[in-house]
């Protein structure tokens, strides 16, 4: 019974929470986004203090719930482990010992270089986060592929209720650390099941640290248990030891499986009761990583550095080098998502679970890759290649779980400044051709480009950087080429800006005029 | 080689490789597009002084009822201006309630279905639901259509443009049996005025080309593209006097309750700047691209010559 609580709860908070990243077209209600805030480290980095209490009274009351239901890189391993279940019949579960050296050590490190302002090693290892990622760079594209045929089906019928979408790679980096999550996390999950949660995981560390002294637990009642070991060999976290009639509950993620499979009624989930007072083991261990996970990720993540600081030279060369008298732009400063109030609130805040890059509307929104420092690395930057920010939208501010990007209201988002538009005239089409253009003001919701007079009846686009929300539609319509005329400088720091706007008059026309 | 030289080469090789179709198409050139056979009394119908719908029926009715351009059967596309992501009271998107009362007419008038799009700058989604057209065409009987991919898009040539010798245009269009292009007037900072003939930049997919390639030509060149609307439309019952298209505030528009309308898109537009003109200065020979379009002989700018209906209501 209560395995069968556990498995429809998990499946059906798994399924939202990936339909959430998926569901482009807003379908959704707006409530399933607790289920992201309600996961552990966003609610920590949000200062959520309702969640953490409620998370860490969950655990000392029931265990590690959390990782059973809640956590979805938690239900992702179960599915993975059932899977391979399905394919090896015979496969069998074995109690190991706790590797609590490595477990200290990974969360130790985590936390340090957290406080220390290095907020990627949490980024990559909270599951929330690790999970979003998988969801937005791999399932993702496989989502909107698929609604892009059912578009193509439905349109051939005049049927317009599906429509197409651009699938494309995101960014190329975070693409290949949430696939190397996915392999690693999932050959974890085959061979050993919450082997990744028991081991490395730091909220997994954190939350066993807890269940240890949970009121409700699995116990066994030793004078029935015979130590047949049908338990341990149902045991995903591998924590009961049944010889000696012994359960790990800090790594016990309170799947219940044991329960069922017990056959002489021996396992109960209850609370404590005056039981003989025995000490636990002590294990002390000072075992090295076995998984090749984590290696790997910092042997990926030195290569990336070593290869990305000579490309980024090479392609300065190359622009440096061409022949034309025109010139490319640089942006010095990465331009943050709106409602993110400085770079430092950005880097001590994002976990790059990417729910902002997967929810933006006019998906302007990408993986940093080494723009805020190594630190910052996935977190979330603006781009202008695809669209440009749309001026009344709050999207990624309300959807963020972890408070990086502070939810902003349309008028605060209409006078918040992310960056600040330059012109390069020599690039200009109107004044290199001497022919009308346009596009960049036509786009700026704020006029801080306009077109002023010029030769003739042209008009040529003057800039107010200190009216410019920075939302890149000037930079994205620029029909120059090779380089654009105009772009968007980030800020470090974003702030408020005052647009002042003429008093309405009004204006009676009350002939034809012709 | 400079972007010119490169791009003449584009232009001059796209334009060669579609001579092949342009025997097809020289047939359909061919063809009047006057579906008014002298039904009407007016060549240009100007009204002032009331709501959308209740200017357009006025309109209309002079013109000789819309059975006079859709006949029985006909596939119509409805092309209004749903540029941007702003309400109804901005003025830059055409008004809802015109474009629904049109689709009626021309349900009314006969056409097996009505189609409406446009090739939005700001997120499509939200200029559609934003600009209230989404709903109101839809009420109205419409079918409501995504411009926001490329494949909606089929490549036609312009062989009488100048400096655009061929565009993709939407399919809705290409595909239609009669158009019927809804602009509303509006300042612009580049082309000075959007009336019906910028109002075409919204049926084709690649702007960026107009933009970087004369973009005053290049809008009166999309103009002579083979199929034409068969009624102009302008919308002038708010009017964006400064900082268009997109507009900033309340204090650029104007509401100005005008409605003009012929199947002369060089007239419609010459009479929709002599109106604008008296909310701001705006002399015909700054909107270089009507003159430009006369010279295609798509029009005339001498209203004189025309028979014009003026009423009020």
């Amino acid at each position: 019974m209560l395995k069968k609580i556990r498995v429809t709860l998990s499946i059906l908070l798994f399924t939202l929470i990936t339909l959430y990243f998926l569901d482009f077209r807003g379908y959704l209600p707006e409530w399933i986004q607790w289920l992201t805030k309600i996961q552990f480290v966003p609610a920590l980095l949000a200062l959520n203090v309702v969640v953490l209490v409620a998370l860490l009274l969950l655990t000392l009351l029931f265990g590690r719930v959390y990782c059973s239901a809640i956590c979805p890189m938690g239900i992702y391993q179960d599915t993975v482990a059932w899977l391979s279940k399905r394919v090896n019949k015979k496969k069998r579960y074995h109690y190991s010992k706790a590797k609590n050296g490595l477990r200290v050590i990974v969360l130790a490190s985590t936390v340090v270089a957290f406080i220390f302002g290095f907020t990627l090693l949490v980024g990559l290892l909270d599951p929330y986060g690790a999970y979003g990622r998988m969801v937005t760079h791999l399932l993702r594209p496989a989502y909107l592929a698929g609604n892009n045929l059912l578009a193509s089906i439905f349109t051939a019928f005049n049927n317009f209720t599906f429509y197409k979408v651009s699938v494309y790679i995101v960014s190329v980096s975070s693409l290949v650390i949430a696939l190397i999550t996915l392999l690693g996390i999932g050959y974890m999950a085959w061979r050993g099941g919450r082997s990744y949660c028991n081991t490395i995981c730091p909220v997994g560390t954190l939350l066993g640290f807890l269940s240890r002294y949970s009121l409700f637990k699995v116990r066994i009642n030793e004078e029935k248990c015979n130590a047949c070991g049908l338990c341990a060999m149902k045991c995903k976290a591998s924590c009961i030891d049944a010889k000696n009639r012994k359960i790990d509950y800090s790594r016990c993620v309170t799947c219940f499986n044991c329960l069922e499979s017990c056959k002489r009624n021996a396992m109960k989930y209850r609370p404590n009761v005056p039981w003989k007072k025995k000490r636990q083991p002590r294990i002390v261990e000072n075992q090295e990583p076995t998984g090749s996970l984590d290696a790997s990720k910092r042997r990926f993540l030195t290569a990336l550095l070593a290869i990305s600081i000579p490309a980024k030279n090479l392609i300065a060369k190359v622009g440096s080098e061409s022949p034309l008298s025109k010139r490319a732009f640089k942006r010095q400063t990465p331009i943050m998502p709106p409602g993110v109030p400085s770079i430092d609130h950005l880097l001590q805040k994002c976990i790059s679970c990417h729910l902002c890059v997967s929810k933006c509307p006019s998906r302007v929104i990408k993986p940093a890759l080494l723009e805020y420092g190594l630190g910052g690395m996935m977190q979330p930057k603006l781009y202008f290649d695809r669209g440009f920010c749309n001026y009344d939208c709050t999207v990624c501010g309300d959807v963020c779980p972890t408070g990086a990007i502070l939810p902003l209201t349309k008028e605060e988002k209409n006078h918040n400044q992310m960056g600040q538009v330059q012109l390069i005239l020599e690039n200009c089409i109107v004044y290199h051709d001497e022919t009308s253009c346009g596009a960049c003001s036509e786009h700026c919701p704020t006029q801080a480009v306009r077109m002023v007079p010029y030769k003739g009846v042209l008009t040529i686009p003057e800039i107010n950087p200190e009216i410019c929300v920075g939302c890149g539609g000037c930079e994205y319509v620029c029909p120059a080429i090779p380089f654009k005329a105009i772009y968007v400088e980030g800020l470090t720091m974003q702030r408020r800006i005052e647009i002042e706007h003429d008093e309405v008059k009004e204006i009676q026309i009350d002939d034809f005029g012709f | 080689m400079d972007r010119r030289k490169f791009l003449r080469a584009v232009a001059l090789s796209g334009a060669a490789l579609t001579t092949i179709k342009e025997v097809d198409a020289m047939s359909i050139l061919s063809q009047s597009f006057e579906a008014a056979d002298g039904a009407s009394k007016y060549d240009l119908v100007a009204v002032l002084g009331g709501e959308p719908e209740v200017m357009f029926r006025k309109a209309i009715t002079e013109m000789g009822g819309m059975s006079n351009f859709i006949n029985k059967g006909d596939k119509v596309c409805v092309k209004p201006n749903i540029g941007w992501d702003q309400p109804v009271e901005m003025g830059a998107n055409t008004n809802p309630k015109l474009v629904a009362e049109i689709i009626k007419h021309c349900l009314d008038a006969g056409a097996s279905e009505v189609t409406v799009f446009d090739h939005s700058c700001d997120d499509w989604r939200k200029s559609y639901a934003n600009s209230g057209i989404e709903d109101a065409a839809r009420a109205a009987g419409a079918r409501v259509v995504p411009a926001h991919q490329e494949s909606y898009y089929k490549s036609v040539s312009i062989p009488k443009g100048k400096s655009l010798k061929n565009a993709k245009i939407h399919q809705a269009i290409v595909d239609s049996d009669k158009w019927i292009n809804v602009p509303i007037l509006k300042n612009h900072g580049g082309a000075q005025l959007t009336i019906s003939m910028k109002n075409y930049m919204g049926i084709v997919w690649d702007r960026g080309f107009f933009h970087a390639n004369d973009l005053q030509q290049c809008i009166a060149d999309v103009c002579t593209y083979e199929k034409r609307p068969v009624l102009n439309v302008v919308d002038a019952y708010r009017l964006m006097k400064t900082s268009g298209p997109r507009g900033r505030s309340l204090s650029d528009v104007v509401l100005s309750k005008g409605l003009f309308i012929s199947q002369d898109i060089v007239a419609v537009d010459t009479a929709a700047t002599n109106f604008f003109n008296q909310a701001r200065e705006m002399p015909l020979e700054n909107v270089t691209h009507i003159r430009k379009a006369e010279e295609l002989g798509l029009g005339t700018t001498n209203l004189e010559k025309l028979r014009i209906g003026r009423l009020r209501v």
